[in-house]
């Protein structure tokens, strides 16, 4: 082969970034296509918990094993994107004795660190468990930011020379003399993602090899090429919480279960889960009761939980998979490993391969193997280098310093900055010129690093969100949404920014629903007072097509009295409503 | 000795103050309790009276709208009258500090989303920005204001179809405050007229850098923070320096429109001689019968009843947390008045963010004396009634008709309570 070998990667979940990265450092020339956003599906949709391998220590032990080497590495080379909370396994009083003993044991067979705490002892440690817990495994679990955690793959991978395009929609897999040659996506309508595709077109990518990491939508993509891939996508529910109740993750030690684990998470917690297959990955039931379960069935552990206020709910869906013929029927039971489909063998199709099943603490290991085979199948000879190098931002921790003189804004502000940036910092905010205003104040993001966000994502603001956590407290976004989107006027028109606000502001209503009752629905109430009543952006004439007439308002005490100087009586001032104001009067 | 009034009213914010007006308009003795700091703040200043019915406007004439508002509106129940008599109450309040009074049309202004919108008053600082005016009209920001990109409100506004042209420019603020500076510290630089970072005064140094960027246009637009006690003052040297008028756009919170209305309100109710007791909570009630004879007042854990024979709850909404609910139910924490909502709380509010929501209407539903009643219809008490944000049926938000029926409510509990006492 004299060229170099091309690879398309279908999916921006944390699989797909991490097989471009790979696939770039080893110097092939990769594309990767994302429907939506990066993290878009399954990624940007859980609980956010780094696996010390744990919850696999009785069920699935060679997971566990990859759980805690991959612990390790992800510390090392994503220290950015991590945060060491250090995790829990607690007993109720009712709670199995032999379980937590074959716990630990499994704990300490693979070799995950693992310390028995008395109740008193883990109350020590957090103090709103429950009076009555009987005692705790503590092991390495930690927080990890899947968000950053893509964005810092995608990005190493752009630096590398990768193509990455987002709002890039497979449409078709293209299939020449039976075998797989590339796809055709449709560029999104709206220029808002990254790459280089024109919006509202279609664009067929050639390559060598495609990879299909699409997740739970893996079947549809195994569709499009005439092969079956059989996924059980399964649903699960987590619940924001509004401050950290807990500051390590608590899970509860029994054999499984729903709401069984607390995830501390930035400013936030988070409750999860559920496990329940449903048909369709993009659409299916969210429901009220999924978030009465968590606060009730977690307040057994953490008591203060019934009455704490929760910010949002949302639901992501695991792509289960096993082999054909194992017959599982409840999903809780389905292996959490992950499975590569080669098409060439398993069906006759050779070019492309599926990835399937998965968790994203194991992420980096499942990208590597998949190249391995990609290599071996292209004749590549390259090393896999993922462990070792650091991601962007990840390498130098001098950075944390503090930066309230050297960027004029406060410490503790840009104390967040610097644990979102790392090492990006002094380039993110040191680059910035002109005044740093907060933009977010409850996430404590500023102007610059919005305007980061916005260089490398674009002007949909859901993908700034995800980079900044900016809109994403306790406010979500009632104070920040529209400051966000007044930030892309340097470079984009006032319709930009109105759609972008726009598209913003339904994504966070989306989850604050699951949210609506007490103090949140309070709040709610406050960001529709802001932006309907205030902003009136519900009834924005700007917005809608039919013609005001501004002569029939009122244009000031001086104005000459065809301009709203007289009063009530005037027949004609029926504005736009196109006379049915006359009309209903009478009725 | 006992505190006893004859109407004592529970709440501070407009629909409070207009209550307790209404009330002494009267002659009864009126005290007004109140508990935290009112949502005026977060609240533009500007006074909303009807300006969409069902999604359809901007109306004109918001007197003409209420026919069409359902039977259960409160605007139905009081009738044009009551608005009228509320606002009434409000321009003898705040006398020449709004405007808009001279005609029964809506005004459309300019918000700082860029929007414009229907109100009924407006304060004399935003009036030379009012959308109908044919002026050609350029707005300025200041760079480290995140709330208010000239550029986006210029266009935006453009958009809306307005008769003239307008632009948007950002400029630094003369002085270079911290990067995160609130509104206030702008208004007071301005009011004081601090010196700027080049030793001129900042009202001539801002008026220096806007005059630079002036291009026929009659009129300019600054984000409401022109100064505090001085803005009067403040806006005249500007005009004067400009050589055009110059006007104020509603902002969000900390509004200083809002604010300000705020203390002219407390103003007048000190004026009128209405006694005030702010800073604690209601929390509960003595009643004999259908009689409420006393409100209890949470003063540092001990509980201090308030007589009164009249009794007018105005403690806001859900905002202002004279609407309360839980994961089952939508309560009214003072009296535990009946508030309707639906069974399920996912039935509370709609998929669309600006949808019709359930939520926004929440509130006591009022007879026609505007007491609140009980599920089957009955007055929950023969002398309590509610005004403001706390009664349902409104979606003030949807129909621009926050202060409106505040006003209105106000005027009608208030004068009714003022009358039986």
């Amino acid at each position: 082969m004299t060229e170099t070998p091309s690879v398309l990667v279908i999916g921006g979940g944390s699989t797909g970034c991490g097989i471009v990265r790979d696939l770039a450092m080893r110097g092939l020339d990769v594309t990767l296509v994302e429907k939506g956003n990066l993290t878009h599906g399954t990624t940007g949709r859980m609980h956010g918990l780094l696996h010390s391998g744990g919850r696999y220590a009785v069920s699935d032990q060679p997971s566990a094993r990859e759980c805690i080497e991959e612990n390790r590495v992800l510390r090392r080379i994503a220290t950015h994107c991590v945060e060491m909370t250090g995790g829990l396994f607690v007993q109720r009083p009712e709670d199995d004795d032999e379980y937590f003993e074959q716990k630990l044991q499994g704990c300490r067979d693979c070799g995950i660190p693992a310390e028995v705490l008395s109740g008193d002892e883990a109350r020590e440690m957090e103090p709103y468990l429950a009076k009555d817990v009987k005692r705790a495994i503590r092991v390495p679990d930690g927080a990890i930011d899947p968000f950053r955690l893509c964005v810092a793959n995608a990005a190493d991978a752009i630096d590398r020379g990768a193509r990455v395009e987002t709002h890039a929609e497979v449409v078709d897999v293209l299939v020449e003399d039976d075998e797989i040659v590339g796809v055709e996506v449709e560029h999104g309508e709206k220029a808002i993602g990254i790459g280089d595709g024109e919006p509202g077109t279609r664009e067929k990518l050639y390559a060598d090899y495609v990879v299909n990491a699409t997740g739970a939508w893996a079947g549809q993509i195994g569709e499009m090429a005439g092969v079956e891939v059989a996924v059980r996508p399964s649903k699960g529910v987590m619940t924001i919480m509004n401050v950290r109740q807990v500051d390590t993750v608590v899970n509860r030690c029994r054999p499984k279960g729903d709401a069984d684990i607390i995830v501390p998470h930035e400013t936030t917690c988070i409750l999860g889960t559920t496990d329940e297959e449903v048909e369709d990955p993009e659409d299916y039931p969210e429901e009220g009761w999924e978030v009465d379960l968590m606060i009730d069935t977690l307040s057994e552990l953490v008591p203060m939980l019934s009455e704490a206020r929760t910010i949002r709910s949302f639901w992501g869906v695991r792509p289960l998979y096993e082999p054909p013929g194992t017959g599982t029927v409840d999903p809780t039971d389905i292996t959490r490993d992950f499975f590569l489909l080669d098409h060439a063998d398993r069906d006759g199709l050779p070019g492309m391969a599926s990835i399937v099943g998965g968790k994203l603490t194991t992420y980096r290991m499942m990208a590597e193997k998949i190249s391995n085979h990609v290599c071996e199948t292209l004749g590549v000879e390259a090393d896999c280098r993922t462990a070792e190098e650091p991601l962007p931002g990840s390498s130098d921790f001098s950075v944390l310093r503090e930066w309230m003189d050297e960027f004029g804004i406060r410490s503790p502000v840009g104390r967040r900055s610097a644990q979102r940036l790392g090492s990006r910092t002094d380039d993110v905010l040191g680059r910035w010129d002109g005044p740093n205003p907060v933009v977010c104040d409850c996430e404590a993001v500023t102007r610059a690093e919005i305007h980061d966000a916005i260089d490398h994502s674009g002007t949909d603001l859901n993908a700034v969100r995800i980079r900044t956590r900016s809109s994403m407290g306790n406010c979500q976004g009632a104070f920040c949404c529209h400051r966000m989107a007044n930030e892309l006027i340097h470079d984009h028109d006032e319709l930009v920014v109105r759609d972008s606000l726009d598209e913003l502001y339904q994504e966070r209503w989306k989850g604050e629903r699951h949210a609506l009752w007490g103090e949140q629905l309070s709040q709610a109430m406050l960001k529709h007072m802001l932006h309907a009543t205030t902003m009136n952006r519900d009834g924005d004439p700007a917005a809608s097509d039919s013609v005001i007439d501004f002569a029939a308002f009122d244009a000031g005490e001086a104005a000459p009295a065809a301009a709203g100087g007289a009063t009530g009586d005037d027949p004609d001032r029926a504005a736009t409503d196109g006379g049915t104001e006359g009309e209903n009067a009478d009725s | 000795m006992p505190i006893r009034e004859d109407v004592l009213v529970v709440g501070g914010g407009l629909a409070a103050a207009t209550a307790a007006l209404a009330a002494r308009e009267t002659g009864r003795s009126v005290r007004l309790v109140a508990h935290k700091k009112s949502t005026l703040r977060q609240a533009s200043g500007l006074i909303d009276v009807l300006g969409y019915v069902d999604g359809d406007g901007p109306r004109a004439d918001p007197y003409g709208a209420i026919t069409d508002l359902p039977d259960d509106h409160p605007y139905r129940i009081v009738g044009e009258e009551g608005v009228r008599d509320g606002l009434r109450l409000f321009d003898d309040a705040v006398g020449d500090m709004y405007a808009g009074g001279h005609t029964d049309a809506n005004a459309l202004v300019p918000t700082y989303g860029g929007t414009v919108k229907p109100t009924a008053r407006y304060p004399n600082s935003v009036a030379p920005g009012l959308a109908s005016v044919e002026e050609d009209a350029l707005f300025v920001g200041f760079e480290s204001t995140t709330d208010f990109s000239a550029p986006v409100v210029a266009d935006h506004v453009v958009a809306a179809g307005v008769p003239f042209e307008a632009r948007g420019v950002t400029v630094p603020f003369p002085i270079r405050f911290r990067d995160d500076a609130r509104a206030t510290r702008f208004a007071k630089a301005l009011d004081e007229d601090e010196a700027a970072d080049d030793g001129r005064g900042v009202r001539r140094a801002l008026a220096e850098s806007v005059g630079e960027h002036l291009d026929g246009e009659e009129r300019v637009g600054f984000p409401a923070m022109l100064g505090d006690d001085h803005d009067e003052e403040v806006r005249e040297e500007l005009a004067d320096r400009l050589g055009v008028s110059v006007f104020e756009v509603p902002t969000g919170p900390p509004s200083l429109l809002g604010l300000k209305l705020e203390d002219r309100l407390f103003e007048a109710l000190d004026e009128a001689g209405i006694r005030l007791s702010t800073g604690n909570p209601a929390v509960g009630y003595e009643a004999d019968g259908d009689r409420i004879e006393a409100v209890y007042v949470d003063r540092k854990g001990k509980d201090v009843p308030y007589h009164a024979e009249q009794f007018v709850l105005a403690t806001g909404g859900l905002v202002g947390k004279g609407i309360g609910s839980d994961r089952e139910r939508v309560t009214e924490p003072v009296f535990d008045c009946h508030v309707p909502h639906p069974e399920d709380r996912y039935d509370w509010s709609e998929s669309a963010a600006f949808g019709g929501h359930a939520f926004a209407r929440f509130g006591v539903v009022p007879d026609e004396e505007l007491r609140p009643t009980t599920a089957s219809g009955e007055p929950e008490f023969a002398n309590l009634r509610a005004a403001g944000g706390v009664v349902g049926g409104a979606d003030v938000a949807r129909e621009k008709s926050a202060s409106g029926v505040s006003l209105a409510t106000a005027a009608v509990a208030g004068g009714r309570a003022g009358e039986e006492a």
